[in-house]
């Protein structure tokens, strides 16, 4: 990083490509780590009927891995976290054009399904190549840029909940809510998956972090010991509620619950809940 | 009858479906589809109910058939079709009594139906199956032919014939009103560790809003 010298300049065209990239890298092949933690909860899956389950997810990743069909049908929302170097200079096109444009020739040339509605109440046509997709930028010191891609199934995301709970209703309010949440899902966000916690900020801040909460990599902790603890908790309790793989029943209805906590309100104790699938798929690269 | 019954216990099945073929399937039941299934889902369900309305006719006849709830990803060359897994069944419940009333048998989809979607059932003497959510890769492998037969302009959501073979769905919610769901969470529910309102397990799933 030199903040010095002159802005690095960056061609947009190489945002086009590497958002192509990761639009097919990820719709067939998911993160190491969820195979892993599939495998383990399949080692740790005490009902006969889940743990057949789980040998179909298996499975399934590894046909999709050929890179013949994609994991899923639902190729997602294609939902984009651009961390932008202050340093950095995008030229030769608008910076949401040219994720655009990689998106377009992804799910084009990768065979993924279109599944974006130009307008949600007055026009349902679907735009046909999955665009646009759904940006968050940050902007960051230095002079690169780190594109993460995920492609969200609707499925899961529909299982969402956000709550604005009173500050009286504390740690103990929060960890029900979430429960329930994760109960209410039941088949619908295709467990065994991901959960997904924002707690503070605002209305609008506690469902972002909730959305970032998914990006980590999956079963790496909080940093904070105490939020680490309180993921461990609703772990443990989320897999009490013996829905089990496909909510056939069982001991393995979530992989892993990631929480993540901001500032809020005197008045506030906001909290999101973003609910991810087995078919997680995302991954990042850095330019 | 077009209810086999396998050595292991598993059913297998091709439509059209009888009334005494949908008695033969009970909730938990592992059955094996085969045949012609009609693929259809949000966008496609809503333009029938509208051709319904305005007195037309479906583009197939529906008497004794099965729908499958799935919007595939395009075919690649040379392949029959792309990923093909469930979507959220209960979000066709708004539409799904009047396919009910013109003698629709089965449904394929994901996750379960409300009370309500259960009654409609029972009374039609119809039965609801779910596929393995998230699986489409491997749901792409038991079909061996598909073809849009209309509304093409919908995409992944036009509604396609699909030739399946020997494709695998549990029988979640049968024709006497029952629901496999609220059965297989029971045995697993760790009352002892988790707050009081959850400690009773919930039969409210179905009727909620999914996608897929």
């Amino acid at each position: 990083m030199d903040f010095m010298g002159e802005p690095r300049e960056i061609d947009a065209a190489e945002v086009t490509r590497t958002v192509r990239e990761l639009c097919i890298e990820i719709n067939y092949r998911v993160p190491e780590e969820m195979v892993t933690l599939v495998r383990r909860a399949r080692e740790l899956e005490e009902s006969p009927l889940g743990r057949q389950v789980l040998d179909l997810l298996i499975r399934n990743q590894e046909l999709a891995a050929k890179g013949e069909y994609p994991y899923c049908q639902d190729t997602g929302y294609t939902v984009i976290f651009v961390d932008l170097g202050q340093d950095v200079h995008v030229t030769g096109a608008d910076l949401y054009d040219a994720i655009d444009e990689g998106v377009r020739q992804g799910y084009g040339d990768g065979y993924l399904r279109g599944s974006i509605v130009r307008d949600p109440l007055f026009d349902r046509r679907n735009t046909g190549d999955n665009t646009p997709a759904f940006v968050h930028t940050t902007i960051v010191p230095g002079d690169q840029i780190r594109i993460q891609v995920d492609a969200k199934g609707a499925g899961s995301e529909n299982m969402g909940k956000h709550a604005m709970l009173k500050p009286a209703d504390g740690l103990e309010g929060v960890k029900e809510y979430v429960l329930q949440a994760v109960a209410d899902s039941g088949p619908n966000a295709c467990p065994p998956g991901i959960i997904g916690v924002g707690i503070g900020g605002n209305f609008e801040m506690s469902a972002v972090i909730a959305k970032r909460a998914l990006m980590r990599k999956v079963g790496q902790p909080n940093p904070d010991p105490q939020i680490a603890e309180l993921e461990a908790e609703l772990y443990e309790k989320c897999n009490a509620l013996g829905l089990g793989p496909e909510a056939l029943g069982g001991t393995q209805t979530v992989l892993a619950v990631h929480v993540e906590t901001m500032p809020t309100h005197i008045a506030s104790l906001p909290v999101a809940v973003n609910i991810e699938c087995h078919a997680h798929r995302t991954g990042s690269r850095v330019i | 009858m077009s209810v086999e019954v396998l050595e292991d216990g598993r059913k297998r099945i091709s439509a059209p479906l009888s009334d005494d073929d949908v008695l033969a399937l009970e909730i938990g039941d592992v059955v094996l589809v085969n045949g012609t299934v009609y693929a259809a889902r949000d966008a496609a369900h809503k333009r029938m109910v509208e051709m319904l309305d305005r007195g037309e006719e479906l583009p197939f006849d529906i008497g004794g058939q099965i729908i499958y709830y799935v919007g595939p990803t395009p075919e690649r060359p040379g392949n029959v079709t792309g990923s093909a897994g469930p979507t959220t069944a209960s979000r066709m419940d708004k539409w799904t009594p009047r396919l009910l009333e013109l003698g629709l048998k089965g449904i394929m989809g994901k996750g379960g139906r409300g009370p309500a979607i259960r009654a409609e059932l029972e009374k039609h003497v119809a039965v609801y199956m779910a596929a393995l959510g998230g699986g489409g890769a491997l749901s792409a492998q038991t079909v061996r032919g598909q073809e849009v037969i209309a509304f093409e302009d919908l995409q992944t959501e036009a509604i396609r014939r699909m030739e399946l073979d020997d494709f695998p769905v549990w029988v979640v919610n049968d024709c006497r009103g029952r629901d496999f769901y609220a059965e297989t969470v029971k045995p697993w529910r760790r009352n002892d560790v988790l707050p009081e309102s959850l400690r009773v397990p919930t039969d409210e799933w179905a009727g909620k809003n999914g996608g897929g």
